[in-house]
């Protein structure tokens, strides 16, 4: 055993602290800044104000992603199409004019690397294990899926990263949530984090970075490990991480931002240090047995509300705590839902296939191996499938994805944050109900008086088909098992 | 940044649980690239309904929130902090807060005061009829009915928050200590640090 053993999360801290103070706030180094067009307009006007300069424009990358319109952003002569929403294209233009000014690399609304930052920043090997990632926006715990520490940050957070490449920070807690054994045929990466937060509650990782350990996460593509620690968040942790391993190096090796050569070398025998220590400790473990997931919903309007999909919408005098309960009665009113009515006969207008939770093309895959050679069913009102990225959507395209979805009966769009949380035209109508792959079942999330309910790839395809929420294992189509 | 140490008045009772920060500020508000003017979305959806605790006239510009557990989780949006701050609140009292907005609230000079559930429901009851008066120097919450509750915070952040600090201008005195690292991590850590690529084919 090693002597003071430490976890992967201590390991990342350790190597970035800059300085300790006495009062335990360290001043730790930021490897890579992800900015996009909503948090970060103020972060460079205060930079302005002050004359203060981007430290390190070169660990920085800009992308839009979050209210782009998912329809074609230029015509057939290459020129923009504007952007109806006046302060859309305002927040778009004024990134459009800090990065260059301020020095930073700028992927533009059409260029084909474009896409949601959670997804360009492993898909360019712009994140990388080991590192310290940061963006203003909370679903940046993500990239902790390649055993980095990633996590979300304000807008000030962002200006005090570009002027100083640093985050004043307390190390946090640590948590283990430990799924062991094997998962059952139909059960993905989305279920087992649903699962978990309904067993955590969304205040449960408060003050903790989670570490994700067992078999079951061990077993998982590192597209799927990304939809893991994509909700960390969701269960209060600012930070998911799992352990690198051969799948993670062979994920990122070769990709355009990725270190090479010499380098490449000496990140690899690092990265192999990292894995947390054997007989290291955990503030608190959280253990899941594989077996009890099944695939997974939501029926309220916190992402702790889960259910398997076999289940029924629970009764709010169910719960022991008073406040939950009166939260509970609440959510079953904004959704319109009684308690006892079965999961499965829950009916659904819209199907939101995308986010920086799935939208990878793992996750288009899934889907489309439920809906191929099948149609949506006649109450689905709008289906749209919004790939991660343009590289996302050009590879399901090479494969005939699209053709897939199209044919179904689903639109096939743009890259971009779309109907996740509907800053962009891609809204739920109020008092519809949606089937989405995205991460938030909030009152209002995907639109003003939207009802979400949260499911996998699969399972939002099998709803697009019955028009209801629907047991993907029903339909005898399930995906092929990710490698 | 504004200094605080006394901040005193009428509390708004909403002592709702797992307040996220969409219910905050809906997202359609964040288009702005400016931090003013976002209270007028504040509480968008809560306000929809009447008899909200944010329209009754008693707590028009009080400075105090009182929230259940969990107060500003989700997304991490400082909307949510600019929202408050527009519509007059300065102090926040609640039994826990999210990691995010916590920070991003004590960025913008807004006090995040946790106390347990009991205290908390008291000061609810205390809010319907009267004010609430915070002291951070002293770290307590009072009553005019003999209620003293006291409270912990972080003792940079408290500091910060006393004398009105900006905490960029804090790390930037640091900035040879920054320096060290980055020349220490640029042999050890170089693939880290030296990362220079350009993004091929983008603008």
């Amino acid at each position: 055993m090693t002597e003071n053993p430490r976890t992967l999360y201590e390991k990342i801290w350790d190597a970035h602290v800059v300085e300790r103070r006495d009062d335990g706030t360290s001043i730790l180094y930021i490897d890579r800044h992800l900015v996009h067009e909503v948090t970060s307009p103020q972060a460079f006007e205060a930079l302005r104000l002050a004359g203060r300069k981007v430290r390190r424009p070169d660990l920085t990358l800009a992308v839009p992603d979050h209210n782009l319109p998912t329809t074609a952003r230029r015509d057939d002569a290459g020129n923009r199409i504007p952007i109806e929403d006046p302060a859309s294209a305002q927040q778009l233009a004024a990134l459009e004019k800090n990065a260059p000014e301020f020095g930073i690399r700028y992927i533009g609304d059409a260029d084909l690397q474009q896409g949601i930052v959670h997804v360009v920043g492993p898909e360019q090997g712009f994140s990388i294990p080991g590192a310290t990632i940061v963006c203003g926006d909370s679903h940046t715990a993500c990239h902790g899926g390649l055993g980095a520490l990633a996590f979300g940050i304000g807008t000030s957070e962002v200006e005090h990263v570009l002027a100083t490449q640093t985050l004043q920070l307390k190390r946090s807690k640590t948590m283990e949530v430990r799924v062991d054994g094997e998962l059952a045929p139909g059960v993905t990466a989305k279920d087992v984090i649903l699962h978990v937060i309904g067993v955590t509650g969304t205040a449960g990782g408060t003050g903790y970075v989670v570490e994700y350990r067992g078999k079951v996460f061990e077993d998982m593509s590192i597209e799927s490990r990304l939809t893991v620690c994509n909700m960390a968040i969701e269960g209060g942790a600012r930070a998911g991480l799992i352990a690198p391993d051969e799948k993670t190096f062979a994920f990122i090796k070769g990709r355009p931002m990725a270190p090479k050569g010499e380098d490449w070398d000496k990140a690899l025998a690092w990265w192999k240090t990292l894995p947390t220590d054997e007989g290291a400790k955990f503030d608190k473990s959280v253990v899941i047995d594989a077996a009890d997931i099944e695939p997974t919903v939501t029926w309220g309007t916190s992402p702790e509300d889960t259910i398997g999909i076999t289940g029924m919408v629970p009764d709010p005098a169910s719960f022991a705590d008073p406040a939950k309960q009166a939260a509970a009665k609440a959510s079953l009113e904004y959704m319109g839902l009684q308690p006892g009515t079965p999961m499965n006969e829950i009916e659904v207008e819209n199907i939101f296939i995308g986010s920086c939770t799935n939208s990878r093309i793992e996750d288009l895959r899934a889907a489309a191996a439920v809906l191929k050679g099948r149609k949506i069913a006649p109450n689905i009102k709008w289906a749209i499938v919004v790939p991660g990225s343009g590289l996302v959507k050009m590879h399901a395209e090479e494969e005939g994805l699209d053709k897939i979805f199209t044919d179904a009966g689903l639109e096939w769009r743009e890259p971009g944050c779309s109907a996740c949380l509907g800053m962009n035209p891609d809204k739920v109508p109020a008092g519809e109900r949606c089937a989405s792959t995205s991460n938030r079942n909030f009152v209002g999330r995907q639109g003003p008086g939207a009802r979400t309910h949260l499911v996998s790839p699969a399972m939002a395809a099998a709803a697009a088909v019955t028009g209801r929420l629907t047991d993907v294992r029903e339909l005898g189509v399930l995906a092929e098992e990710p490698a | 940044m504004q200094k605080i140490d006394h901040i005193e008045g009428r509390a708004i009772p909403f002592g709702a649980k797992n307040v996220d920060t969409d219910v905050i500020i809906p997202a359609r508000w964040l288009k702005t690239i400016t931090r003013e003017g976002l209270g007028q979305g504040a509480f968008e959806t809560v306000r929809a309904k009447e008899g909200n605790v944010f329209d009754d006239p008693r707590n028009a510009g009080a400075p105090i929130l009182i929230a259940g557990d969990n107060f500003g989780c989700g997304s991490s949006r400082e909307h949510a902090a600019w929202a408050l701050l527009d519509m007059g609140v300065t102090a926040v009292i609640a039994p826990s807060f999210s990691d995010i907005f916590s920070g991003n609230a004590f960025k913008n000079g807004i006090l995040t005061v946790a106390l347990p559930q009991e205290q908390v429901d008291r000061l609810m009851e205390v809010a319907e009829t009267d004010e609430i008066s915070i002291d951070l120097e002293n770290q307590t919450v009072t009553t005019p009915f003999q209620d003293r509750f006291t409270f912990e915070i972080d003792p940079f952040r408290r500091h910060c928050l006393l004398n009105g600090l900006d905490e960029i201008g804090l790390t930037l005195e640091r900035k040879d200590a920054i320096s060290a690292y980055e020349a220490k991590s640029a042999d050890a850590l170089s693939f880290l640090s030296g990362q220079q690529v350009a993004v091929p084919g983008a603008a």
